[in-house]
């Protein structure tokens, strides 16, 4: 799902007093209605890509983050095994774990509610939870964007399967681009320094090059190596640096 | 029979990397080097999914409407425009220079 972060909401109004309610409510419903409704482009992606209503419905309430789902649908559509096609989506759902850790330091969840707050953690909710002043807040605003989000994002879903199923042929109306351009607005607020976007350059290089040759979801599996690559070369020029540094 | 395959894999491996994160002490997961990692694996593998899904069908490379479309999502997103109207720009792009018999 998108990368959209609630702006922060500035009070100039006496201090930094506890941020009332509303605004957290505010932040978290403007985020969840605007990344809800794209499940749409998710909806319409997935029929085109082939898979059943049900499928592309089970998709969006068992999986829940939008990436994976996108990457699912599309290594599917280019004929990818299931376990290569699924690898791919569970690599970039690993950025979740790290959400988690942050959150449950900030939610302080008691042990029986964690399995069913772990369902909500994504790109949406650890935005707005993070953005609050108190635990109070965090909890409210992971809350309400995780449901609004998780309402929205299915029904839109479903919605977009049975539209493309009654559109037909979803090429014809460009449908085709939703998915990458999906892809495409995640990864632009990512591409914050060289170091991402050597990481982006090399990885498109791998993904392209390697596609006529390798099987059909193996490359992005392949392109993923571009980041520890670009880590690797990283630490070695910083241990250069340090050595040309002390002349001995 | 495949493609549920894939969905049950991808739900089952999304939701436990998910929980993962909720119930490891913190501090396991907190090492640099794993965060760097962690921050960079999503560029690379978003990267490498925009470049597929618009330059190649099946396993060849090719270049078609769905580059006008991808470019003008770019233009879009250097002009700050919200994520639906990126996407949507990409869709009518594609859709505009397909018609126009390309």
């Amino acid at each position: 799902m998108a990368e959209q972060t609630a702006p922060p909401v500035i009070r100039d109004d006496g201090a930094t007093r506890a941020k009332p309610d509303a605004a957290v409510v505010r932040d978290a419903l403007g985020v969840g209605v605007a990344v809800g409704l794209s499940g749409f482009a998710f909806g319409v992606t997935s029929a085109g890509a082939g898979l059943s209503l049900a499928q592309t419905c089970v998709l969006s309430l068992l999986v829940f983050t939008g990436a994976s789902q996108f990457a699912l649908v599309g290594a599917l559509a280019a004929g990818g095994n299931p376990f290569t096609a699924a690898a791919g989506a569970f690599f970039l759902g690993t950025r979740n774990a790290f959400y988690g850790l942050r959150l449950s330091q900030l939610l302080a969840l008691p042990k029986a509610i964690r399995p069913l707050a772990a369902h909500w953690v994504i790109d949406e909710t650890t935005a707005v939870a993070l953005a609050q002043p108190s635990r109070r807040t965090a909890r409210l605003g992971f809350t309400l964007t995780g449901l609004t989000l998780y309402v929205l994002w299915n029904l839109t879903t479903f919605l977009g399967g049975l539209g493309a199923e009654a559109i037909g042929d979803t090429t014809a109306w460009g449908l085709d681009a939703a998915g990458p351009a999906v892809f495409l607005a995640l990864l632009a607020p990512m591409l914050k320094s060289a170091t991402e976007r050597a990481t982006a350059g090399i990885a498109v290089l791998l993904g392209l090059g390697l596609l006529p040759v390798l099987p059909a979801g193996v490359p992005v599996l392949a392109a993923a190596f571009a980041a520890p690559l670009v880590l690797w070369f990283q630490g070695r020029r910083m241990s250069t640096d340090a050595r040309e540094e002390d002349p001995r | 029979m495949n493609v549920w395959i894939a969905i049950g894999l991808t739900a089952v491996g999304c939701y436990l990397v998910k929980l993962l994160g909720l119930l490891v002490p913190a501090g396991a997961l907190e090492r640099p080097l794993v965060q760097r990692l962690a921050a960079l694996l999503p560029v690379a593998l978003l990267a490498a999914l925009t470049a597929q899904q618009t330059f190649s069908t099946g396993g060849s490379l090719v270049l078609d409407a769905r580059a006008a479309g991808l470019a003008a999502a770019a233009v879009a997103l250097v002009l700050r425009a919200p994520f639906l109207a990126v996407v949507g720009v990409a869709v009518v792009v594609t859709a505009g220079v397909r018609a126009l018999g390309w």
